[in-house]
């Protein structure tokens, strides 16, 4: 069977400027901005695109004159890109952008960010919002296995310092951190200092795919997607989110992406021990561990000394998250910091880091989401056209 | 160290969903509610349309012990909104009937909050229409 990706490639990407707070920006001008800078990056005219995936698509569509064009309009990130690439690989499209930003959502500093926020009656009234949902989860894995804050607080200073290297980081410039500063931070919820969680900031991305026939025309080298799934446990921040939820499937939520890196894998036909670089999603510190533990890097139980001794650092058999993710990097609302990850997993086999490169990277594992969210979705890329 | 208490002066109301109407009937009439399966008796939370086992649409209310023990746990020292004074423990509690539920935990101080306690029901009128569950220990 021909691979479902094999005609697609990632063609180009652009961040636009990630910070705090971005004066005069809106979602519609950074979506914009980030769709222009992609398509700069992969050679093309903007009027070269043939379909719009993600946030504001209809604007941007609008704002670029484009059309007609596809326009899917979404709200998670990794499936917005498969979603691309599914346009392109049925030949409905020759040219998609993947689109996101934030902007103007985070003003009340007295409160946790709005999407934090769980509006569902069984858990408004006690005070929950994501750290403290994803606090449940981690907390029962240090019941479990015994993991323990050190172990959290070097996940969280190996992301953090990798951001702080990022000349483009909203928090550039602000490290190295040892673990000792993550745990000297202020307890927002128990395991979970300042230092463990993301932050929130403001900026725009795209990305483009095309048709694999386009690839020697572009002006980097072509990526291309070995494989890609999801796993989803209904609605997040309504129920318990239980370790062991969902466990009677053979998938407990505490290890959901588990069954999408198994079908990963079985698409790739590559395992953990092929992976150059893992960009995964860092809601939290926890979410790391629990995730190399999820997708078979390390036994369960196993992941907090997995990430102790250095694998996960710069010259690590697994650098992790290599432009500081959300705790660093930016995390700029619903999807944005999302499709960031698959972008940076992009430029590590593209080899255009500006820090942070993985010599010789060939294939990155990128992912979104986490145990507390109650979803996490995979996608695997590689040099190589599978 | 603060004991946890129970934090209800100002904070977000629920809304409630129509299927969750015999929950919140339940909780101001201090009972704690649940659904069950009359075709495969697998208890269900939060409220639902089909049993989650065996996607029969059988279930039925019932009521809870109120008693469980504490699955997991967070202390909160930096609030959601300034209406939640810290700090405050978020929890999931399995109830002995075989389901979670999320609630915080009151009347002890963190440092105490131990995984298995076992732990009671108790109920906090917000309103004339919404009566919150938390849970202390046994």
């Amino acid at each position: 069977m021909t691979h479902p990706y094999r005609d697609v490639v990632i063609a180009g990407l652009h961040n636009t400027v990630q910070a705090r707070r971005i004066d005069g920006a809106t979602m519609r001008s950074l979506v914009t901005d980030a769709l222009v800078g992609a398509c700069a990056d992969a050679g093309i005219a903007v009027t070269d695109l043939d379909g719009l995936v993600g946030q504001g698509v209809g604007e941007a569509a609008f704002d670029m004159g484009l059309g007609p064009v596809t326009q899917v309009y979404a709200s998670q990130g990794i499936p917005s890109v498969r979603a691309a690439a599914h346009l392109v690989a049925s030949g409905e499209c020759r040219a998609v952008a993947v689109c996101a930003a934030g902007a103007r959502i985070l003003r009340d500093d007295g409160a946790t960010a709005p999407w934090t926020r769980p509006a569902n009656e069984l858990v408004v009234g006690y005070g929950l919002f994501t750290a403290a949902e994803f606090a449940l989860m981690a907390r029962r894995h240090m019941i479990d296995h015994g993991t323990t804050p050190e172990q959290l607080a070097t996940v969280a200073a190996t992301i953090r310092t990798n951001g702080s290297a990022h000349p483009g980081a909203v928090y550039s410039g602000r490290g190295p951190f040892v673990a000792q500063d993550i745990l000297d931070s202020r307890m927002v919820a128990d395991p979970f200092h300042l230092l463990d969680c993301s932050m929130t900031s403001e900026g725009g991305c795209a990305l483009v795919l095309m048709h694999a026939d386009a690839a020697g025309d572009l002006p980097h080298r072509a990526v291309h997607i070995l494989g890609s799934a999801s796993d989803h446990l209904g609605m997040a921040y309504a129920q318990a989110p239980a370790w062991d939820l969902a466990a009677a499937s053979g998938y407990p939520a505490g290890y959901v992406g588990r069954r999408a890196a198994e079908t990963v894998w079985r698409q790739s036909g590559l395992g953990p021990s092929d992976v150059d670089v893992c960009e995964f999603y860092d809601p939290f510190s926890f979410e790391i561990i629990r995730q190399f533990e999820a997708f078979g890097f390390c036994d369960e139980g196993a992941g907090g000394d997995f990430v102790m001794d250095g694998t996960i650092g710069p010259g690590g058999r697994y650098p992790v998250t290599t432009d500081g993710g959300t705790m660093s990097y930016s995390h700029a609302g619903i999807i944005a910091q999302q499709i960031q990850r698959v972008m940076r997993g992009a430029e590590q086999l593209r080899g255009t880091c500006e820090s942070m490169q993985v010599d010789g990277a060939e294939v990155a594992l990128c992912t979104n989401g986490g145990s507390g969210a109650l979803f996490n979705d995979l996608m695997l890329l590689g040099v190589d056209r599978p | 160290m603060t004991t946890l208490e129970p934090r209800i002066d100002g904070i977000p109301t629920p809304t409630p969903s129509p299927e969750a109407g015999p929950y919140w009937e339940g909780t101001r009439a201090g009972e704690l509610r649940y659904q069950a399966c009359a075709t495969c008796g697998a208890a269900n939370f939060g409220p639902g349309l089909r049993c989650h086992a065996c996607q029969a649409d059988t279930l039925e209310w019932r009521r809870s012990a109120g008693e469980g023990v504490v699955y997991s746990w967070t202390v909160v020292w930096r609030p959601q909104t300034p209406a939640f004074d810290v700090p405050y423990a978020p929890a999931i509690i399995r109830l002995d009937e075989g389901y979670d539920m999320v609630s915080a935990l009151v009347g002890l101080v963190p440092d105490d909050i131990e995984a298995g306690m076992r732990v009671r029901v108790e109920f906090h009128a917000l309103d004339d229409t919404i009566t919150l569950p938390f849970f202390r220990p046994a």
